[in-house]
């Protein structure tokens, strides 16, 4: 199939995925327990049955649920995802608000674990059964096993409590006043942490998959050939089998990089990162629906563009693809 | 005086001396190759012949330092120009590799990287061993493409190998294998996976290459035509020993070991067909103007790719009979066979079986006639379900066809001895089995439901040229005494002019020709006919001639 049927179809497909994403997003959390408005009006110390009416009036909660999605999705299309209750702000001015912390975090781990993954898989692939290989493999199941929260809680212990290497949360010294380098270099220390926690999980997936591929691809013909050739190990190992074994890791890290956006509410929460995460934490503690879908509407938008990228690179990586439609 | 003198200092290009290559503990054997002496001298054609686990491939992987880690030469030495490759490190033998010895695989898709494109993966033969810089590098891979007759050199070395034919392939692995213009070639079955037709051009190619370059080539083969067809001087392997070896026409023509002559006694050949009742039996099976159309791809911004996979194909079948219906890849022939059996969609025409037009019947209605006719498939190991038993496998299709399950394991029995099985073999699974055996095991399933037309859809091209042999003669047995009707899907012209009444030639969908052997080997009268016929290896050897 020719690249731009391709993309035309696929764009197309993106949409309808993402609007079903959103109806579906919504019916789901209308089908949940707990009212916003009782929510709001407690915090605000005045229960009564009147204020509530009022606030769900207010917020249109009064309306029929197919009128409240008819008047959301209209929304949505013309780029406004809502007010939220709680802040008082529109809701795409929370999420931008908040977004470049989850980027940056998430894009940082996400290379961290990929590149550490790919070296450290190749490597165990090119020792195979010597004691580097053991190493790898054995550290790759403890950090695959290991619970997330629970190597985030002990990294803050030894690195920042015991050892005081670095800081345990937040993004930037509250209060110092950096700017320029002295604030990315401030940044970048609080970064630290957060990444590895987060990276290391995935960084033993992309080990153990990054060696078994390369392993298999070793074992084809054309390999063989190389050998026949008089081509050194070395060369074989860069020209002919990574490119050929990296496919499979590329497929799970357009996984991973769907869940860049939303992905890290563990992480966040733990290192009290301002990211995404942490919203859409606190926007279900507050019943603050619009700011839980719109939460929703980013993440399943940058997962569905995510995977049409992967798609297109696939093609770039394997000519064959493209023929074969 | 001097030539005699000359001839005792005479080095040649590669000996080997004694080799053993000692298997893992606990197989069948001890030794994968044992005390196999043979020489090769410049400017000879030396072909290595035998079966699978022969040990002929292993011993051009020994002599290439190719063999996997766990086989190591365990005595013996491999003398190339005299130096011991046996005794090199690896960087010696990896600059040996290439330059002045090179290897050419059986299957040239798999051999090449699919990732890079063809011109590159010729240059890197140069390039790994330090010879030429870019631009020179450049002009002798657009030298090599168009020397192995590969059209438009200028933009072919850009393509991927998948954009290539199988042919194409082999001559990409041919021309890398002479960028440097090594002393010696060693070619591991490099025709086995092409068309007759095709390997017939690779063949020339190879032979010429070697007489205009003076190479030494060891030609690793199972297929006794080829070796009539190119070999100078010949080596016959039977589980890794060397049974027999001569000059190529002492070999082929006054074999001397036992097995040798078995093994050419198993080539196939032309019979000489008596008048057979087939043309007097019933007729079966009645096509007309059958049509399929295979579409792919398309969208908005493309148009489709149609393929016309069977174009207005007629033809009848009668019991008793065996069509054979000969092409090559990509010629129509198994999607015919699978139109036949309503096992893929038909977009026109009649398959008239006992008079009943079965293409406009639904899955339901044609159900109850699936057990009348049956598909013997071309791999014994993957047509076979590795979880069941062979009791199991022989029993399901009568059971679900409502027959007692007694009454089925007591006819699963009576089969296997009809194919040539042990009885014990009805609990036993597939793996348990050779390839020839669980060919049997496959012929014994079609069977089971009594079928009256037998489709074998290169039922025996998967198999050894021996136990081939075994398997056409049980088929023919087993027409004689159930009077069945085979439709015998081959490309191989040698296996359907011995055991097929009436052949039918296909060439793109089309059947070109269709007559008795006689007709269509000695008088063809379509020109694709008569190109596949001339593309037959060793034609003008008769085997039958040799170990009569």
């Amino acid at each position: 199939m020719k690249t731009l049927d391709f993309l035309f179809q696929r764009l197309v497909k993106a949409v309808l995925v993402v609007i079903g994403v959103v109806i579906l997003n919504f019916l789901l959390i209308h089908l949940a327990p707990g009212d916003p408005a009782a929510v709001l009006a407690g915090e605000a110390g005045a229960g009564d049955e009147k204020f509530i009416a009022q606030l769900r009036a207010q917020f249109g909660l009064d309306q029929p649920l197919h009128w409240q999605l008819w008047t959301y999705l209209k929304g949505v299309l013309s780029g406004d995802l809502g007010f939220s209750y709680r802040n008082q702000v529109p809701v795409s001015r929370l999420i931008l608000d908040r977004l470049p912390a989850t980027l940056l975090l998430t894009a940082s781990a996400f290379v961290f674990s990929l590149a550490l993954g790919i070296v450290l898989g190749v490597a165990a692939a090119y020792r195979r059964g010597s004691v580097a290989d053991s190493v790898v493999m054995t550290g790759a199941l403890v950090f695959y096993a290991t619970p997330l929260f629970w190597v985030a809680l002990m990294a803050v212990l030894v690195f920042s409590i015991h050892l005081d290497w670095l800081p345990p949360f937040d993004m930037e010294t509250i209060g110092a006043g950096y700017t320029g380098w002295a604030r990315a270099a401030d940044i970048a220390e609080h970064l630290v942490l957060p990444t590895v926690t987060l990276g290391m999980f995935f960084t033993a997936i992309y080990t153990r998959l990054t060696r078994a591929s390369m392993l298999e691809v070793m074992g084809l013909d054309f390999v063989k050939t190389a050998r026949a050739k008089g081509v050194p190990k070395g060369r074989i190992v860069r020209r002919h089998v990574l490119r050929n074994a990296i496919l499979p890791v590329f497929t799970f890290a357009s996984v991973q990089a769907g869940q860049l956006v939303g992905g890290a509410v563990l992480t966040e929460t733990v290192f009290a990162w301002p990211g995404i995460g942490r919203l859409m934490f606190d926007a279900l503690m507050q019943r603050d629906y619009p700011v839980l879908l719109g939460v929703f509407l980013v993440t399943a938008t940058v997962v569905v563009i995510v995977n049409l990228v992967t798609d297109l690179l696939y093609r770039i990586v394997d000519p064959r693809i493209e023929a074969a439609g | 005086m001097q030539t005699a003198s000359a001839k005792a200092h005479h080095v040649p290009l590669l000996a080997v001396e004694g080799l053993s290559i000692p298997l893992p503990a606990g197989l069948d054997r001890r030794f994968a190759v044992e005390n196999l002496s043979c020489t090769l001298d410049a400017g000879e054609i030396l072909c290595v012949v035998g079966e699978s686990g022969s040990g002929k491939s292993m011993t051009a992987n020994a002599i290439m330092g190719l063999l996997p880690g766990y086989l190591k030469p365990s005595a013996g030495r491999i003398l190339f120009r005299g130096r011991d490759l046996l005794a090199m490190g690896e960087a010696e033998l990896q600059r040996e590799r290439g330059r002045s010895i090179a290897m050419v695989f059986q299957e040239p898709l798999s051999a090449l990287n699919p990732l890079m494109k063809v011109g590159d993966q010729i240059a890197e033969v140069m390039e790994v061993h330090g010879e030429g810089n870019a631009a020179e590098r450049e002009r002798r891979v657009l030298a090599l493409l168009d020397y192995v007759g590969l059209p438009d050199p200028a933009s072919l070395r850009h393509a991927y190998p998948f954009r290539l034919s199988g042919g194409q392939r082999q001559r990409v692995m041919i021309a890398m294998a002479l960028a440097l213009e090594p002393a010696m070639l060693i070619a591991d079955e490099p025709t086995t996976a092409l068309d007759v037709t095709t390997q017939a051009q690779i063949l020339d190619l190879i032979r010429r290459i070697q007489r205009a370059k003076g190479m030494g080539v060891m030609f690793v083969t199972h297929d006794f035509g080829v070796v009539a067809d190119i070999a100078d001087r010949v080596v016959v392997m039977e589980r890794g020993l060397v049974v027999e070896q001569g000059g190529a026409d002492d070999v082929l023509n006054r074999p001397q070991h036992a097995y040798t002559r078995r093994l050419i006694a198993a080539v196939p050949h032309r019979e000489t067909h008596e008048a057979r009742p087939g043309s007097e039996g019933e007729l079966l099976l009645d096509v007309r103007g059958l049509r399929k159309t295979y579409r792919s791809g398309g969208g908005l911004f493309s148009k489709p790719r149609v393929v016309d996979a069977v174009k207005d194909v007629s033809f009848t079948v009668r019991r008793g009979e065996t069509l054979g219906i000969v092409g090559e890849s990509g010629s129509g022939k198994s999607t015919l066979g699978r139109c036949l059996l309503k096992l893929t969609d038909v977009d026109g025409g009649e398959v008239r079986f006992r008079g009943q037009d079965v293409v406009p019947l639904s899955a339901g209605a044609f159900r109850p006639m699936r057990r009348h006719m049956q598909m013997v498939f071309q791999d014994p190991f993957a047509s076979l379900n590795p979880r069941q038993t062979i009791g199991r496998i022989l029993t399901a299709g009568p059971v679900a066809n409502g027959i007692p399950r007694a009454a089925a394991e007591a006819k699963a029995r009576e089969l296997l001895a009809l194919v040539g099985l042990d009885v014990s073999a009805f609990d036993r699974y597939p793996h348990e089995f050779s390839g020839g055996q669980r060919q049997r095991v496959g012929i014994a399933r079609a069977l089971a439901l009594e079928p009256e037309l037998l489709i074998a859809d290169e039922s025996v091209s998967a198999l050894d040229v021996s136990v081939q042999a075994q398997v056409l003669e049980l088929l023919q047995e087993l027409q004689r005494r159930l009077d069945l009707a085979i439709i015998f899907i081959t490309h191989d012209l040698r296996v359907a002019a011995q055991i097929c009444d009436r052949i039918a030639v296909m060439y793109r969908g089309e059947i070109v020709e269709l007559g008795p052997p006689e007709q269509v080997f000695d008088a063809p009268r379509h020109a694709y006919t008569q190109r596949l016929i001339a593309a037959i290896p060793g034609l003008h050897w008769d085997p039958r001639a040799a170990v009569a």
